[in-house]
């Protein structure tokens, strides 16, 4: 009697149309940032959600069964890459149990695709090099032109599933970067005067952001990537702040900041606290506010 | 005082390379490592252990136990995507038994890719989707050592088979997942059930029964839900039934209900993922007909339930550091005897991760038996090393 009545349940919820053609293309993104810039390309065409959010570490996230339950729905899928979501969204794509979002169908979009990445290992690596990410460094929206291919890769994937909206993604991507080349010159105008200016940053997060205005990082709060810091490192690191005449130390929210607070106390340099990611919730709501809210913290923090 | 230890550990000479992080800096399109290699990986799972008594109460075929070195697990896993239909994984188990090495196939299945209407289908070896605990492999266990009403229902190894598995993400506004399987109910995997000629259960041989129809085979019906209470907490509730023949009689059946619950707090900034809590319980039921036997001693029809639960709580409270709690009973100490005494074991445990991929755990277990006397004290320092790809984080 009980089988009965869940294979009833089930046959009646197979009845239950799961899409209707006019209504916005359900895209759901790993990340905020993905999330501002599907906004910005699919227009009014699109409905977007995200599973991690701006304030939190992109690397620990939760696998919740609500993600896979958002993840089921969704037409378009678009991820970081190069292993960056790798500790959770294998198990969520599994749960999620949608064949048409995994890699190499059309509602897959890995927006690493085409960017020119930094820090590939050229040699085998191993972990005793710490979370290193074999692909390349994952951070790559943090520099602005990269904006741009994710644009590109996004709109690609959304005219898969959604071809009649193709010149309207065309002409957003057009759109969206020449804001970015507009938006590029002031940043690049207000960060001049700090070119060459060396800094430290708790986790090797930001090599594109510094690449692309020119900042060098001469050290970093952790001796290797996801390793905490011994006391021999910070002393090191300590001694080299003092020597190389360095300002700040740059971490991001979600780090536990007293390490980096006790390097800075004992070295004279300063914390400065960089959101890598858009973030609705402080409120920097698109692409653009964030490299607007980076570059206005660093400006005042270099002076 | 910071200071001091800095200059202190400096001076001896605890040292890692500055700047290692400096790695190549090459700008280039990113050249993907391509091959049709599986994912591979090694977990080696050990424990140091020491008993108050030789003869102890760890039935629990991948537990500590007995004074000395366990070689817990050794795990080769695969897995890999078969093709456009499925994907696979396989898990191998090497062990020791008194110097002797033995390979287990503990699980190798497929699963489908692309069923609709979220239907998803799991075919091969695998472990039986009832309650939480039974389907983790053992380096994947919050404690040294399994509970003892997961030892008492599903044997040392937990329940595990061939079979099929259907299961379906019903579309609907919150998540529900049905699970049904069918698998075989024979051997030593399967010890409430067919389990092994030779063997007893309640003083009554189990028979070498042949399969005659599906009524010989392990039936199990799942439902789970999930929520989000907030953004900090999740919960996940679960009620699983398991039923199938049993070896001690012709037409005697076992039936094993469960219910289960995990609640997890993480607040939405975390370092590396700490802190949390989590909660966890599961209670079960099982009733088991035994059948009357032919040969002396004459034991008649009889039915036996017994019923356990585990409770257990973690608290990640500094980055790299867990302690946990783990309180559990059951109505029986020896699995293949529930005319034996109740029982009860406390376990306080502390764990360490230098990263992801090693874990070094420090337990106690306080173990009383109506049967003994006294109760049992152990102490575990148990350890753990993962070589190769990172094992799927699940909720």
């Amino acid at each position: 009697m009980k089988q009965i009545f869940v294979w009833g349940v089930l046959l009646v919820a197979m009845q239950i149309p799961l899409s209707v053609d006019a209504a916005p293309i359900k895209v759901i993104t790993t990340t905020e940032d993905l999330a501002a810039i599907t906004r910005e390309i699919g227009g009014d065409r699109v409905q977007v959600d995200f599973i991690a959010k701006g304030v939190q570490d992109p690397h620990f996230i939760e696998a919740k069964p609500s993600y896979m339950l958002k993840l089921s729905r969704a037409k378009l899928f678009v991820q970081v890459g190069l292993g960056l979501e790798a500790e959770w969204i294998p198990s969520l794509l599994m749960g999620a149990r949608n064949v048409k979002i995994l890699r190499g169908r059309n509602g897959h979009v890995d927006a690493s695709e085409g960017v020119a990445l930094l820090e590939v290992p050229r040699e085998r690596i191993d972990r005793s090099a710490g979370d290193v990410h074999g692909q390349g460094n994952p951070h790559y929206w943090l520099d602005p032109l990269n904006g741009k291919q994710i644009a590109r890769n996004i709109a690609a994937g959304l005219k898969r599933i959604d071809p009649e909206g193709k010149e309207q993604y065309d002409q957003n991507v057009i759109q969206f970067s020449r804001r970015l080349d507009a938006a590029m010159a002031r940043w690049s105008e207000a960060m001049k005067p700090f070119k060459e200016k060396k800094v430290i940053t708790y986790h090797n997060s930001w090599p594109y952001f510094l690449r692309r205005f020119g900042l060098m990082a001469v050290g970093y709060v952790e001796p290797k990537p996801g390793i905490p810091p011994s006391s021999s490192h910070l002393i090191q690191l300590i001694e080299r702040i003092k020597e190389e005449k360095v300002k700040i130390i740059i971490v991001e929210p979600y780090f536990n900041s007293k390490t980096p607070q006790f390097v800075a106390r004992k070295s004279g340099a300063k914390v400065v606290v960089l959101p890598p990611s858009v973030s609705k919730a402080t409120g920097m709501t698109d692409y653009f506010q964030l490299f607007d809210h980076i570059v206005a913290t660093l400006t005042t923090a270099l002076e | 005082m910071i200071w001091f230890v800095l200059m202190l550990s400096a001076l001896l000479g605890i040292a890692t390379p500055v700047f290692a992080q400096e790695g190549p800096l090459i700008r280039s399109q990113s050249k993907r490592p391509q091959s049709f290699n599986p994912d591979i990986s090694l977990d080696g799972l050990f424990a140091a252990g020491y008993f108050s008594e030789p003869e102890n109460l760890q039935f629990g075929a991948h537990d500590p136990n007995e004074r000395g070195f366990t070689l817990q697990n050794l795990e080769l896993t695969f897995t890999g995507v078969v093709d456009p239909f499925f994907r696979a994984e396989g898990h191998l188990i090497f062990g020791l038994e008194d110097g002797e090495s033995f390979v287990e196939v503990e699980e190798a299945f497929l699963t489908t890719l692309g069923l609709p209407y979220g239907f998803q289908i799991m075919a091969g070896q695998f472990f039986t989707r009832f309650g939480r605990l039974n389907r983790l492999h053992p380096h994947a266990w919050d404690f040294a050592d399994q509970t003892i009403i997961n030892t008492l229902m599903f044997g040392g190894d937990g329940i595990r088979n061939p079979g099929v598995q259907i299961s379906a993400l019903l579309p609907l506004p919150f998540y529900l997942e049905l699970i049904g399987s069918a698998q075989n109910a024979k051997g030593e995997t399967a010890t409430s059930f067919l389990s092994t000629s030779g063997e007893t259960f309640a003083g009554r041989p189990i028979l070498d029964k042949e399969i005659h129809s599906g009524n010989d085979l392990l039936y199990m019906s799942r439902l789970k839900t999930s929520f989000d209470l907030s953004e900090t907490v999740t919960w996940v509730v679960g009620t699983s039934h398991l039923f199938g023949s049993n070896g001690t009689g012709i037409d005697t059946e076992t039936r094993i209900l469960g219910i289960d619950l995990f609640v997890k707090w993480k607040p939405l900034m975390t370092d590396h993922g700490w802190p949390f809590v989590t909660l966890q319980g599961e209670v079960m039921r099982r009733s088991y007909e035994a059948g009357k036997t032919n040969t002396l001693p004459a034991l008649p029809e009889e039915r036996f339930n017994t019923d356990g639960f585990y409770i257990q709580s973690l608290y990640g409270f500094k980055r790299r550091w867990v302690a946990g709690f783990r309180y559990g009973q059951a109505d029986a100490t020896k699995p293949d005897d529930p005319r034996t005494g109740d029982r009860w074991r406390i376990s306080p445990n502390l764990t360490f991760y230098p990263s992801e991929f090693s874990k070094i755990r420090l337990q106690y277990n306080l173990d009383r038996s109506d049967d003994l006397a006294d109760p049992i004290h152990a102490v575990f320092v148990q350890y753990e090393f993962l070589i190769g790809a990172h094992a799927a984080h699940i909720f």
